[in-house]
């Protein structure tokens, strides 16, 4: 369906000061890293639900002080946890997402752990989304406290081709149901992205799914430009250009303009050297020509850390036609970060502060747009996501 | 009967390692037991009514396989949060 296309809105609803809070989530634990007014002076605060693995913590942007935390215990089956006031008290999930009890003698899909969270359109208060493992699809209208399956992708018959089967557990959790972005001219309009799988959507809310993976490479399947199966890391959408989306993909990293169906390779223009491989984007709050990404060596067998132990974020401001290195402050060799797909975001600040987490439990913060690089917290449990509120 | 908690568990049951519980089988135990302690049943059972990988549950020092075990009231059960690696 054509929408109109949003023109970029450089410039539209800054924040030129303010406190920046970084919500963390580890594997062993949440943490908050809150700023100072001028980003220079950073407090940790945490852990919280110390022990648990959690995926994601995310700030409802709707009412600004309900969280919720996706996590789950070695021992323990996998739960959403949520906060009314901003992470002082939090309350379990009266239903978390789970799959529909299999009729006798068949076998059913168990989440294994919730990885995503999606608030949803701002005219829906109380409406999340949940992104899981093995890849399902949840919705929430109570604001996280009870979750139903979106049956029009879980129980699709197609669901099992198009994520290459089912997985048992693999590297380095299993397959995900991630990249859950909601257009915000039209509710009933989402994107979803499997890993492996490729990128969905849907006009209907939910209840009917198409593959849109059209020019995204899947060079680890004997087809070539298949229709579904690609492994999309991360998929981000716009806000102020809701026809734009970014992909960093196992198989490169694109650009997709709607009405258009084809994804164009933009990190074609990636040095050949670092390749275009990688985890996270990460969007500019207020330009859509400005995109981070954070390489990985994609090469053998996949080291998934930075090429050649120097690590450094590339910035485009021109939409992926050209790429500049940002590696001022980061260490210049020996430097082996994996940076996963929901630990790299940017704040909404003038200018925007980039921030990513390692593996290795270190927050760094890009300064002036990612051109300058400060470690801001170490020594940390291994780093899922971070989120800047 | 009594019910042994595992130290994962009892944010659920006020930090109690032994609780009451009725039943006369391990799921109808489980089932009062989330009555009494809303949201315990899930992090241990999935919701194909299997036990989670990493709980194991004995009766009378037995290992219950699945919910079915058949249970007396004297008996005694145990849940125990067993090793899940690192």
């Amino acid at each position: 369906m054509a929408r109109k296309l949003n023109r970029p809105r450089k410039g539209a609803s800054r924040t030129p000061s303010g406190i920046v809070t970084l919500l963390i989530g580890t594997r062993k634990g949440a943490f908050v890293l809150k700023s100072d007014r001028a980003r220079r002076a950073w407090t940790l605060a945490g852990p919280h639900f110390l022990g648990h693995i959690v995926n994601h913590v995310v700030l409802d942007p709707r009412d600004g002080k309900t969280l919720l935390c996706a996590a789950r215990a070695g021992h323990l089956g996998p739960t959403v946890f949520r906060s009314t006031d901003a992470g002082r008290s939090w309350k379990e999930a009266q239903r978390p997402p789970a799959f529909p009890k299999a009729a006798p003698g068949a076998k059913g899909l168990v989440v294994e752990h919730v990885f995503w969270l999606t608030p949803g359109h701002a005219a829906e208060p109380g409406v999340w989304y949940a992104g899981v493992s093995p890849p399902g699809l949840f919705r929430s209208e109570d604001g996280g406290l009870t979750w139903e399956g979106v049956e029009g992708f879980n129980a699709h018959p197609l669901r099992k081709t198009w994520l290459l089967g089912e997985q048992e557990q693999t590297t380095p959790d299993g397959a995900i149901l991630h990249s859950i972005n909601v257009d915000p001219r039209d509710s009933r309009h989402l994107y979803i992205a499997n890993s492996p799988g490729g990128t969905f959507e849907s006009q209907d809310r939910g209840a009917s799914w198409r593959p849109l993976n059209r020019g995204v490479a899947a060079d680890f399947l004997p087809v070539k430009d298949p229709e579904y199966g690609q492994d999309a890391h991360c998929v981000r959408l716009h806000p102020l250009a809701p026809d734009r989306l970014y992909q960093q993909n196992h198989c490169g990293l694109y650009r997709l303009d709607r009405p258009g169906e084809k994804w164009e390779r933009i990190g074609e223009a990636m040095p050949k050297a670092i390749g275009d491989i990688g985890f996270p984007v990460v969007l500019h709050p207020r330009d859509p020509e400005t995109l981070w990404v954070f390489p990985m060596d994609g090469g053998t067998v996949w080291p998934r850390v930075s090429p050649g132990g120097k690590p450094a974020a590339y910035v485009s401001r021109n939409g992926g036609r050209t790429w500049k290195r940002q590696d001022e402050g980061l260490p210049a060799k020996q430097g082996w970060f994996t940076v996963k797909r929901q630990a790299m975001c940017a704040d909404a600040r003038d200018p925007v502060g980039v921030y990513f987490g390692t593996t290795g439990g270190e927050v760094w913060m890009g300064a002036s747009e990612g051109e300058r690089w400060s470690c801001i917290a170490r020594h940390l449990p291994e780093i899922y996501s971070v989120e800047a509120a | 009967m009594k019910v042994s908690i595992p130290s994962q568990l009892r944010d659920y049951t006020g930090g109690s390692a032994q609780v009451e519980a009725r039943g006369a089988t391990l799921a109808e135990l489980l089932a009062d037991l989330e009555q009494r302690y809303p949201g315990i049943r899930f992090r241990m059972i999935d919701e194909q009514d299997a036990i989670r990988r990493h709980i194991k549950i004995f009766v009378n020092q037995h290992l219950a396989h699945n919910l079915n075990a058949a249970l007396a009231a004297n008996d005694e059960v145990v849940i125990v949060g067993a090793l899940s690696g690192g």
